[in-house]
């Protein structure tokens, strides 16, 4: 245990090497956005569409008290997509389909010997396949997480719109209830974004990148990635939730 | 010339390479031969920096591998092009984009320059208008030789090869053998090759060290390693009933 944390630091260390090329990291870096967070674009907006629309429907469907104003279901999916569902569901969804891809992805390179190839060309490993992944998951998840916020919001407004379960007056009246308090939430969920998206890439990474063994091993790798990631993503966000919200 | 001096290597109990010494020649095809387990492979990863020696010195010309900074050993492996077991091309890129990987990384040449290196390099081990396609869409045999044009395309003084014909049908393992012989007599290159392939030993062998259970047993060359006495190199080549018959 004391040893892979070990690794796991000494390889973070190596991805703030000095880049041998900062034009090629640029490229490398430009990819993995594409590869990590524009390619998972589409089953983010799928679910926060679908998510929200859900949480409209029974959130109205349990407040029944004429006492309890209609807004109310709008405030409820606002509260809900924004503080939970946006950075942490999604992060887990993310770390499925990411987390799996980017240790089968490094794995396979390891059992390949693609890894050794740049070790022996004097290329930092670590910095040219981690690195840009790190640093590219960083900046486009809570891009993606606002994009699954706006959606989950939609999502909802259209239910509102096609049943008239509430009005959609009153739904957007909820959603925008409170507005002096909605920033901070917003930047509750990117900071809580940012450490996952940190936690899911890295530890994901870590898993490929020593793995030993052949295509079994990657399988195997691949599934302890989405663990370990999932498990620490839901310790991490009880924590930050303590640390932010209380 | 690459220099390796009572080198010794363990992986946790079990010691895998004991007190290895030999002298691998330049502008030779210097072959490291060895049965699958005997210590071939970490004897070269050792030599690439890959492992640490527990014991030993490897010398390249005149600088000790041990002894290097960080900078200067990260300077001597842009010296060194290795082909791997597994070709270990960069699924991601074209055969094109593998080539020009190294020069990219390490060279301020302008694009025209690259492509120039690139297409030069290519053409030189016989591949032809392949420049976009990438690895999976090759041939075992093309893998290699795109592999052995991305291992020259820095003009290495060293080159290092992993079981070059391993999964290769015997005609093309010949004309990689050749290849490779060619290659290094052309740019006057030291040469180190691990096989078990005693096709390859007794064509491009020029200066043989035999490894058996992590020891140097014999060294040679292909003209003497048919008449060789140690037992466990003996057992090694003629281990066919072809060849046994023939020696009769």
């Amino acid at each position: 245990m004391i040893q892979a944390f070990g690794k796991y630091m000494v390889m973070l260390y190596s991805i703030f090497l000095k880049p041998e090329k900062f034009s090629i990291y640029w490229k490398r870096f430009v990819d993995e956005i594409i590869q990590l967070g524009l390619k998972s674009l589409f089953i983010v907006i799928l679910m926060s569409g679908f998510m929200g629309a859900v949480l409209v429907i029974q959130t109205a469907s349990v407040i029944e008290s004429a006492w309890i104003p209609d807004y109310t279901v709008g405030f409820t999916v606002k509260q809900s997509m924004l503080l939970e569902f946006c950075p942490t569901i999604i992060s887990l969804i993310l770390a499925g389909k990411v987390g799996s891809n980017i240790a089968s992805e490094l794995g396979t390179m390891r059992v390949t010997e693609q890894i050794d190839a740049l070790e022996v060309m004097g290329v930092n490993s670590v910095g040219y396949l981690i690195g840009p992944k790190i640093i590219a998951s960083l900046f486009i998840f809570p891009i993606v997480i606002m994009y699954s916020m706006f959606f989950g919001f939609l999502g909802g407004g259209l239910v509102c719109f096609f049943t008239e379960i509430i009005p959609v007056e009153q739904y957007v009246e909820g959603i925008r209830s409170f507005s002096e308090e909605n920033f901070g939430y917003v930047r509750y969920a990117l900071i809580k974004t940012s450490v996952f998206a940190f936690l899911i890439t890295s530890i994901s990474s870590y898993f490929g990148y020593f793995l030993k063994g052949g295509a079994l091993e990657v399988g195997k790798a691949s599934t302890k990635a989405v663990v370990y990631s999932s498990v620490f993503i839901l310790i991490a966000n009880y924590i930050l939730t303590q640390l932010i919200l209380i | 010339m690459i220099t390796v001096k009572h080198i010794s290597k363990s992986f946790s109990d079990v010691q895998i390479l004991k007190d290895i010494s030999f002298v691998f020649e330049t502008g030779k095809t210097n072959l490291i031969i060895g049965k699958s387990g005997s210590g071939k492979s970490v004897l070269t990863k050792c030599m690439v920096g890959l492992y640490e020696p527990d014991h030993g010195d490897i010398l390249f010309d005149d600088r000790n591998l041990s002894e290097l900074k960080p900078k200067e050993r990260k300077q001597l492996r842009r010296e060194i092009g290795m082909l791997f077991q597994a070709s270990a091309l960069f699924d991601s890129l074209s055969v094109e984009e593998n080539v020009a990987f190294p020069i990219k990384m390490f060279t301020k040449m302008s694009k025209e320059e690259i492509d120039e290196r690139v297409n030069f390099c290519l053409n030189r081990v016989d591949i032809i208008n392949k420049n976009q396609l990438y690895p999976s869409e090759l041939s075992g045999g093309m893998q290699k030789r795109v592999a052995i044009a991305r291992a020259i395309a820095m003009q290495p003084k060293y080159l290092f090869c992993d079981e070059p014909n391993s999964g290769l049908d015997p005609v093309t393992a010949i004309v990689i053998d050749e290849l490779i012989q060619e290659i290094t007599e052309e740019y006057n290159m030291t040469t180190i090759v691990i096989t078990h392939d005693m096709n390859s030993v007794l064509e491009i062998g020029e200066n043989i060290m035999f490894i058996d259970q992590g020891e140097n047993k014999w060294t040679g060359s292909k003209n003497e390693i048919l008449d060789v006495k140690v037992k466990e190199l003996h057992d090694f080549i003629y281990v066919s009933k072809f060849l046994q018959q023939m020696k009769k």
